[in-house]
């Protein structure tokens, strides 16, 4: 190449010039290790998440025997006599709310994915995404007010025997809160499957339904289990609408129509109450959060694997 | 081969079709459920709260008693624990994000990283509010400060905004990177002066929902223990507060009826706040999104 004229840098040796400058070169391998640090930190919440419940839940086996816990049917820590660390009752009062939410979301959400994926036209969608978006987003304290002020006396119109404080009531209304999270995650699994595969059925003379139930359906199957399986896990770590409408009395049974508690419920009582640092009621409220968070983990591990291991591929 | 029994056919025609129409009945009844569900639950909050809402409302301490409770500290308690939330978790969210979709080799401590993500979204918001609890405020001395919260808020919505960020980052065309390493651009010169800006309408769009979210969000602030009476107003970020959900939980759990009234006021408060940052998302997602 010919050199410049009139002294002008040629641009090869602009960006000589340019490499050679030591600031950049330290930006380009400073940036990043600042940015894995960045995201290292996720995995330092993990961590510290597991670790934190490990200790406290250790020291909590210092006071309270493991097979009393695990196994016990009587959760009274505020029993100045003889406090008892079971926590059946406490995961029974978990999956009771959280099988009334699965029973009333689990139809409606499915039913209401098939209409939006199958008949649904565009304006119908382009309004209905918008609401169900909204819908999703209200605060979970919004929805534990409206279980106690408002379904709770619907209900007792209907079921005179039901307390103010039960089980029913704040499960209907966590399974309205998961009720956008299955039809969105629904309606996605469905919407992708092909539209050769309708068709396909539609040409042989299928009506819509039978495209949807038997086509459509089962192509999508697992995307719709795994967003059942999601929804379980966020019913089971629902704190506030619990706290709110469910009441605070453990019990090991199967009645719906009166005053129980979940592991969150308990853990918020415990946070609002007075019991001091390092009192066996304190260290439960992490071996209970401890429990909570297995449930969850095996719950999102196990939607991961159902989406990962069952999806059809096109 | 056995051929279709036309006649058979015919006769069930009618019978298919009829389902057909049954089921798509169903189904509709079953998607407008939601939306009922929606239209009551904002038809009870406004027509209990209404009557509380007013200017002494929004500019009041709390009380014990109802006609006089205000929302003042709590509110002003939301902004600043959003004045801690968004930078830290913007910043630590955009972050991994760029080091995941422009760094992150294809090896097992990324796709860790990735599976780690996707986990920590499903933690429950409770379980949180005891990490805050015991590293925050106990093992850092924070207290039951706005920072304390503020990171406890943080880390939770962490994973959100990083999803958020990845698919805007994601979304910008490769042929706009080569373009700018043609010019000579190196690899940080790309991100932060051609990727970054083409991804920041949908970064900002997923950021304020995330925020959206952390201002909704109760169960960390109880277990942290923040209090709920506060007659004075924070001055630091290493202030006690208290915030909207956190008001509102206190006055619905109250047994006087009135309270109810007040925590319906509260909620109208906490709902328009939300309604705004959501427009403010949808609008920058409809002016600014560029499509590829």
């Amino acid at each position: 190449m010919a050199a410049p004229k009139d002294g002008a840098t040629s641009v090869q040796d602009m960006i000589a010039q340019s490499q050679g400058k030591k600031g950049k070169k330290f930006t380009e391998k400073l940036m990043p290790i600042l940015l894995f640090i960045a995201a290292t930190l996720s995995v330092l919440t993990t961590i510290a998440i597991v670790f934190t419940l490990i200790f406290e839940t250790f020291e909590f086996f210092q006071r309270v025997s493991i097979t009393d816990f695990l196994f016990g049917t009587e959760w009274l820590p505020f029993s100045s006599k003889e406090p008892m660390f079971g926590i059946l009752p406490l995961i029974a009062g978990t999956l009771k709310v959280t099988l009334i939410a699965i029973v009333v979301a689990v139809p409606l959400g499915i039913a209401s994915a098939v209409y939006l994926s199958e008949y649904a036209s565009d304006r119908i969608r382009r309004i209905v995404k918008p609401i169900l978006e909204v819908l999703a987003g209200v605060p979970t304290i919004v929805y534990g007010f409206f279980a106690l002020t408002f379904v709770t006396p619907l209900l007792q119109e209907l079921i005179p025997s039901l307390k103010v404080f039960n089980a029913l009531s704040p499960g209907i209304v966590v399974g309205i809160m998961i009720l956008p999270m299955i039809t969105s995650l629904s309606e996605d699994a469905m919407s992708s499957v092909p539209n050769s595969i309708r068709e396909g059925a539609l040409g042989l003379g299928s009506t819509k339904l039978e495209v949807a139930i038997k086509v459509v359906l089962p192509a999508a199957l697992s995307g719709i289990i795994a967003s059942v399986v999601l929804a379980v896990s966020r019913a089971i770590g629902e704190t506030m609408i619990v706290s709110l409408a469910a009441g605070s009395t453990p019990k090991w049974d199967w009645a719906v129509n009166d005053s129980i508690q979940t592991m969150t419920a308990y853990i918020v009582q415990v946070a609002t109450g007075d019991a001091g640092y390092g009192t066996t009621i304190y260290y439960s409220i992490y071996a209970v959060g401890f429990t909570l968070f297995i449930f969850t983990l095996v719950m999102n591990l196990l939607a991961h694997y159902i989406s990962k291991r069952f999806r059809e591929e096109y | 081969m056995r051929y279709m029994d036309e006649a058979l056919v015919t006769k069930r025609m009618s019978k298919r079709l009829a389902y057909n129409k049954l089921w798509r009945t169903i189904f509709f009844i079953a998607t407008s459920f939601a939306l009922i569900t929606l239209a009551i639950l904002l038809y009870r909050v406004v027509t209990q709260g209404a009557g509380y809402l007013n200017w002494e409302f929004l500019t009041n301490f709390a009380s014990r008693f109802p006609a006089k409770a205000g929302i003042k500290a709590a509110l002003i308690g939301s902004l600043w624990l959003m004045a801690v939330v968004a930078p830290v978790s913007i910043i630590l969210g955009v972050g991994t994000a760029i080091y995941l979709e422009e760094y992150a080799k294809k090896n097992k401590i990324n796709d860790f990283i990735r599976m780690n993500i996707s986990n920590l979204a499903g933690v429950p918001s409770i379980v949180f509010g005891l990490l805050g609890l015991t590293i925050f405020v106990r093992t850092f001395g924070f207290g039951k400060s706005i920072l304390a919260a503020g990171l406890t808020m943080s880390l939770l919505i962490l994973p959100v905004i990083i999803v958020a960020a990845q698919e805007a980052i994601r979304a910008v065309p490769n042929d706009q990177r080569e373009a700018s390493y043609g010019m000579g651009a190196t690899k940080w010169q790309t991100i932060i002066r051609v990727v970054l800006p083409a991804a920041i309408p949908g970064i900002l769009t997923g950021s304020i929902l995330a925020l959206s979210r952390a201002i909704g969000e109760t169960a960390p602030l109880v277990v942290i223990g923040i209090p709920v009476i506060l007659q004075f107003l924070p001055t630091s970020v290493f202030s006690e507060f208290t915030a909207l959900p956190m008001q509102i939980y206190d006055w619905a759990k109250r047994p006087q009826e009135e309270f109810q009234y007040v925590a319906a006021a509260g909620i109208i408060v906490l709902m328009t706040v939300l309604i705004i940052m959501n427009s403010i998302a949808v609008f920058i997602r409809n002016k600014f999104q560029k499509r590829y």
